[in-house]
């Protein structure tokens, strides 16, 4: 099989029958995952059962042992370690539960960051951050350490640092895990407007079904395995 | 809940006397509410009328309780489509759902899937109640978020149930 | 507060540290490591006084005559004397101590480590040189030292491990008694070891080497005691939590490091130990010791027992200070005060005050102060690690942003500019005080070094031949030997108006060929039984009136026995010449004689001066020179010129400065690789989710670079400065000319640069592997 027969039409990023094992512990088991520009897809599963495995994959920070990976018709396992992180910078965007902004930069700075890992002049990436803060209404807190704001303005700090390089796909691993409900609907609401707007994808990982809600469809991850819970049925 | 379902479902292990499954049922699923026996003998009788169950042999010593009653093909298939079919998504589902996992795990069926399937059907209800609450105002996201709010309790104690397939297995095949 | 409840606090602390599970044990194992390397090194500088007395009492016990003049010589030949000549060689700039034995009766002393005597063409040799010897390396030293091996000397005779030393059987010795390379001893060891009185000038270097030394050692201490403060921070939060006031939670705290420090001293002594053993195998430049010697005075060792501990109470209560711990975390005082530059300037300063009232007492009228020379240079250098926090702090805080590594590692330095200073202080120290002492010794060495005036561009060595071997057969020798340009054989020795002691009348006589001659001065002509008085020479009175035709003169080579003295008489064909500088720089006056003109019997009197001109692109060229002399004369020992000559004993104190430069700076590049890595450690998740999107390795890797850089640059800076002031002020103080010793300079600043790039260069596979996506996983 080639990688186009295995990709769903239209998809922009598709995984095939990958596995992925840490020592002896098996990760993934035999999941596939596809995606089209625009969609929202939730992935769900207990803990452990290798949702972020999966995330990590798709986004090509980890190499998985077998099984293909293809973004827009391009196989990552033919890309080497700096081919994939240029992909990471300019095409994807990544929030996490917690732990990634860079405590001693401004939280402007932390937004421009990848921009400036991209090449754009200080100034004009911070620019750019300021306009993608105003839509995540934190730019009033553009000269504030993330040490000094809650936790959910840093999460959308986080989402506007993911957002700003305006990529295609969006890995958002538990965007809301560390904050309470209102944060959290509204970091969800404001991550999937704005991902829309972009008509970016977006890969979300969380174990929440208030969060999953905001998604267009969901695959369940269990035991390594994945279902698309839309092709089942 | 189908009590019809449930019997059913209990048959498919093997022929059973009516008291039989009156007291199979009681013991797995009817902890606080055991079964009328009037329950039992209309249901079967009603199953026996739809061609779901056949007389399989009556014990000698007369009386109606002493019949011994078989699934048929029909009610196998009439069994795997009730599994198949998510609830509909609304408070209060988990006596239903339980007795679906455990019958699917008494008859090897996947119980997996069936929790699965559900909440899908759960997310689905859960993604127009989003919806309507993103663009509604306060008084209906209010009112959402209640319903979101118990459907994901559903779906918690759905998570939990998977998460503890293996014992629940292991209890119910005992 | 009471005693017993600052005891309670300690204690509890100190369990705290060995109960901390495997984090707790791991920290408790930095910490200690940390602190027993800065113990072992302190224990190794208490040590190396006596390891070094104890070499002086072994050079001491074997010392004999021949090392130097005396004027105890025993005349006559008895049945407990020992005739010694010394015959001591280099090889590739390594010393070898060589002496030739011949008992003169049965009960003639033994040189210590030597249990019988070597016969004639036998030698014992030391444990170095045998090696050396049976090396394809020591090959031409063999040719040189061809004698039977039969034995070793032993460790009471040697000073080292390494030590090159031989001794060999000799015969005939008497005959060469007069010549100063033989002496007549009944013993060994030096009678006069009432050692003289240190030099002022010297014993202010030796205090300040060791204030140097030390002080960074203090520095480093103070940092290891504080490795994982995060981590303590939020235990320390956890405790206040449970009740504890922040009194309480400071000294258990206190007690913690006290944990550390304890670990530290017993982990230092086996360090020293281990370090002991170590250092008998090492030799640093030609010193090498016996592990036996290097014992620390038990007073030192119990001060370092106690001082350390107190220490790591005392710094951990001081860095406590700007801290608030709150139940529910640690706020560092949010944003700390701007440092205040007064006070810092009040250290420097008031260590030039103490200093500056002692300039010019260095070499009229003796005496400095110890304790205001000590002072002093503490409060200066101590004075570094008070103004580096505030120059960290405020250079960077005015630094625009660049790349983004640049920016990370500026960032990063602006939100704990302290801590970074702090880490840097113990090689700012120890630059600026080696900067000072290299100064100082530059300085210093002009004046106990007298500047030698050979000329390097005609000749590169010299041999000395004594009489009794005929001039053309050295040359004929010397020009065949390997390596060797050029070479001007002279005949040296005196002429006088009447035979013997009574002469008045005394002038120079050179013997040499005309191309030889022609080196001493210009001459009209030269042929072979040509004669020439020569004019313009230093020290040279006599001459104008001694060169007539036909003045009758007398040879005198031994100055005194009237009857060896050779008449000469003045020929009246004689020319004139004029002196020009000689390849030693001097300028010689009085006759020149061509071999032909000299009668026969005056020839085997002459001593011989060979200077020869060395060409240094063949390898090994001096050893073929020194094998050649040897065999034409085993006591010569012929010279490497250089520019200068310098004295021994600034020697081994440059050496002792640099090599514990060289420890303290190891000592802190690891310490700031420990620090650097747990930060790394503690950032683990960060770094994940910036290579997640898409951070290239070098842009952190560049980061962590700056982050050491920057830092170390500007405490280099400081170190440049603040060593320049103290090696001036020091110089001033010694009443020696200024000079900066820019080689010094870019030495030590080539070191900490080294330690830099070695600390940033080891934190990479650990950097590079917490960057990993497995990171990202613990969630």
């Amino acid at each position: 099989m080639t990688a186009e027969t295995m990709a769903p039409a239209g998809s922009l990023l598709a995984a095939h029958d990958l596995r992925k094992a840490y020592g002896p512990t098996t990760a993934l088991d035999g999941a596939s995952f596809s995606i089209h520009p625009g969609e929202v897809v939730a992935v769900m599963g207990p803990s452990g059962s290798g949702k972020s495995t999966l995330l990590h994959c798709l986004a090509g920070i980890v190499p998985p042992d077998s099984g293909s990976i293809t973004y827009n018709g391009r196989e990552l396992a033919t890309m080497n370690d700096s081919q994939r992180s240029a992909l990471r910078r300019s095409e994807f965007g990544f929030v996490f539960q917690f732990g990634q902004l860079v405590p001693e930069l401004t939280c402007v700075e932390n937004v421009a960051l990848p921009l400036r890992l991209n090449g754009t002049g200080r100034k004009e990436a911070e620019r750019a951050a300021l306009t993608w803060m105003e839509r995540l209404e934190v730019d009033d807190l553009k000269g504030k350490r993330p040490g000094e704001v809650s936790g959910g303005q840093g999460q959308r700090v986080a989402v506007a640092r993911a957002l700003v390089t305006n990529p295609r796909v969006l890995f958002a691993d538990e965007p809301t895990g560390a904050l309470d409900s209102l944060n959290g609907e509204r970091v969800m609401e404001l991550l999937t407007e704005a991902a829309r707007s972009t008509n970016a994808a977006v890969v979300l990982v969380t174990h929440e079904a208030r969060v999953a809600a905001y998604s267009d469809r969901e695959i369940v991850v269990r035991d390594g395995k994945s279902r698309d819970m839309e092709r089942i049925v | 809940m189908s009590i019809g379902h449930t019997l059913l479902g209990l048959l498919e292990s093997g022929p059973r006397h009516g008291y039989d499954l009156k007291r199979a049922f009681d013991e797995k699923f009817g902890h606080d509410r055991p079964l009328h026996y009037g329950q039992v003998y209309s249901t079967m009788s009603r199953l026996l009328k739809n061609g779901l169950v056949e007389v399989d042999g009556i014990e000698p010593g007369g009386g109606p309780e002493r019949k011994r009653y078989a699934i048929t093909d029909a009610g196998v298939t009439d069994v795997r489509q009730w599994l198949a079919t998510p609830e509909k998504p609304e408070p209060y589902l988990q006596s239903t759902l339980y007795t679906k996992v455990v019958l699917a795990l008494l008859t090897h069926r996947d119980a997996a899937g069936i929790l699965d399937t559900q909440r899908s059907e759960h997310l689905r209800m859960m993604r127009i109640l989003t919806d309507r609450k993103r663009k509604g105002d306060l008084a209906d996201q209010l009112i959402c978020d209640h319903a979101l709010f118990h459907l994901e309790a559903d779906l918690r104690w759905l998570e939990l149930t998977a998460a503890r397939l293996d014992r629940l297995a292991e209890a119910v095949t005992r | 507060m009471n005693v017993r409840q600052w005891s309670r606090d300690l204690a509890m602390g100190v369990r705290f540290a060995f109960t901390g599970g495997r984090e707790g044990w791991v920290r408790l194992l930095l910490t200690g490591v940390g602190v027993g390397l800065g113990v072992a090194l302190l224990l190794l500088t208490t040590a190396i006084p006596n390891a070094l007395a104890a070499r002086d009492d072994r050079a001491d016990a074997r010392w004999d005559l021949t090392e130097a003049w005396s004027d105890e010589k025993i005349p006559e030949a008895r049945d407990d004397t020992l005739l010694i000549a010394g015959v001591p060689t280099t090889y590739h700039d390594t010393d070898v101590r060589g002496r030739e034995l011949e008992p003169e009766g049965p009960k003639a002393p033994l040189p210590p480590g030597v249990a019988e005597f070597p016969a004639v063409g036998e030698m014992l040799v030391s444990p170095a040189l045998e090696e050396l010897l049976a090396s394809d390396e020591g090959a031409l030293l063999r040719e040189r030292l061809p004698d039977r091996i039969v034995g070793t000397i032993g460790e009471s005779g040697l000073i080292g491990p390494s030590e090159l030393a031989f001794y060999r059987g000799g015969e005939g010795l008497s005959s060469h008694l007069d010549l100063g390379v033989v002496a007549r001893v009944d013993g060994f060891g030096n009678p006069s070891t009432t050692s003289e009185p240190w030099d002022p000038v010297l014993l202010l270097l030796v205090l300040v080497v060791f204030v140097v030394l030390l002080m960074p050692v203090g520095v480093f201490i103070a940092t290891a005691v504080r490795f994982g403060g995060e981590r303590r921070d939020r235990r320390l939060a956890a405790l206040r939590l449970i009740g504890s006031d922040s009194g309480m939670t400071r000294r258990i705290a206190a007690g913690e490091a006290f944990a550390g420090a304890l670990l530290g001293l017993v982990l230092g002594a086996g360090f020293f130990l281990l370090g002991r053993q170590a250092a008998g195998s090492l030799e640093i430049y030609d010193i090498s010791v016996y592990p036996g010697y290097l014992n620390p005075s038990p007073a030192l060792a119990a001060l370092v027992a106690v001082a350390v501990p107190a220490a790591a109470v005392l710094v951990t209560l001081f860095a406590l200070r700007g801290v608030v711990i709150e139940p529910l975390g640690v706020v560092r005082t949010a944003r700390p005060a701007r440092r205040r530059l007064w006070w810092r300037l009040l250290l420097p300063v008031g260590g030039l005050a103490l200093l500056v009232p002692m300039i010019g007492q260095g070499s009229e009228n003796g005496e400095f102060n110890q304790y205001m020379v000590t002072g002093g240079v503490v409060l200066l250098l101590v004075g570094i690690t008070a103004l580096l926090p505030w120059v960290v702090e405020t250079v960077v805080a005015r630094l625009g942003s660049g790349a983004v590594s640049w920016q990370l590692a500026v960032r990063r330095l602006q939100v704990s500019s302290g801590s970074a200073a702090r880490m840097v202080n113990g090689i700012a120290v120890a630059v600026a005080g080696a900067i000072a002492l290299q100064m100082l010794f530059a300085g210093v060495e002009d004046e106990f070094t007298q500047m030698s005036r050979n000329d390097l561009t005609r000749a590169q060595m010299s041999v000395e031949v004594p009489s009794g071997v005929a001039l053309g057969t050295v040359t004929g020798k010397f020009e065949a030997t390997k390596g060797v340009d050029a070479v001007y054989a002279f005949g040296e020795t005196y002429v006088g108006d009447t035979p013997g002691q009574d002469a008045e009348r005394i002038t120079e006589v050179t013997v040499g060929g005309c191309r030889a001659l022609r080196e001493v001065a210009s001459l009209p002509s030269c042929r072979d039984g040509d004669v020439f008085a020569v004019s313009g020479g230093e020290w040279d009175e006599f001459t104008p009136e001694l060169a007539k035709a036909g003045q009758k003169l007398w040879f005198d080579p031994d100055y005194g026995v009237e009857a060896d003295s050779v008449a000469w008489t003045v020929p009246g064909d004689f020319k004139k010449g004029r002196s020009v500088e000689d390849p030693t720089g001097m300028k010689r006056g009085g006759f020149l004689i061509t071999p032909g003109a000299l009668p026969e019997e005056i020839d085997r009197l002459l001593g011989q001066k060979v200077y020869l001109g060395i060409d240094r692109s063949v390898p090994d060229a001096y050893e073929y020179v020194r094998n050649t002399a040897a065999a034409i004369d085993p006591y010569s020992d012929p010279l490497v010129w250089t520019s200068t000559e310098r004295s021994g004993r600034f020697d081994s104190i440059r050496t002792g400065l640099l090599v514990g430069a060289a420890c303290v700076l190891f000592l802190i590049g690891a310490s700031l690789l420990v620090s650097q890595l747990e930060q790394l450690r503690e950032r683990k998740k960060l770094l994940s989710a910036l290579v997640a999107f898409g951070t290239r390795r070098r842009t952190l890797s560049l980061s962590v670079l700056w982050q050491t850089a920057l830092p170390i640059v500007l405490g280099l800076a400081l170190a440049v400065v603040v060593g320049l002031t103290l090696g001036t002020v020091l110089l001033k103080m010694t009443n020696v000319p200024l000079a900066v010793d820019w080689t010094g300079v870019l030495t030590m600043t080539g070191f900490g640069a080294a330690v830099v790039l070695a600390v940033t260069l080891l934190s990479l596979p650990p950097l590079l592997r917490l960057m990993r996506p497995e990171g990202l996983r613990t969630e």
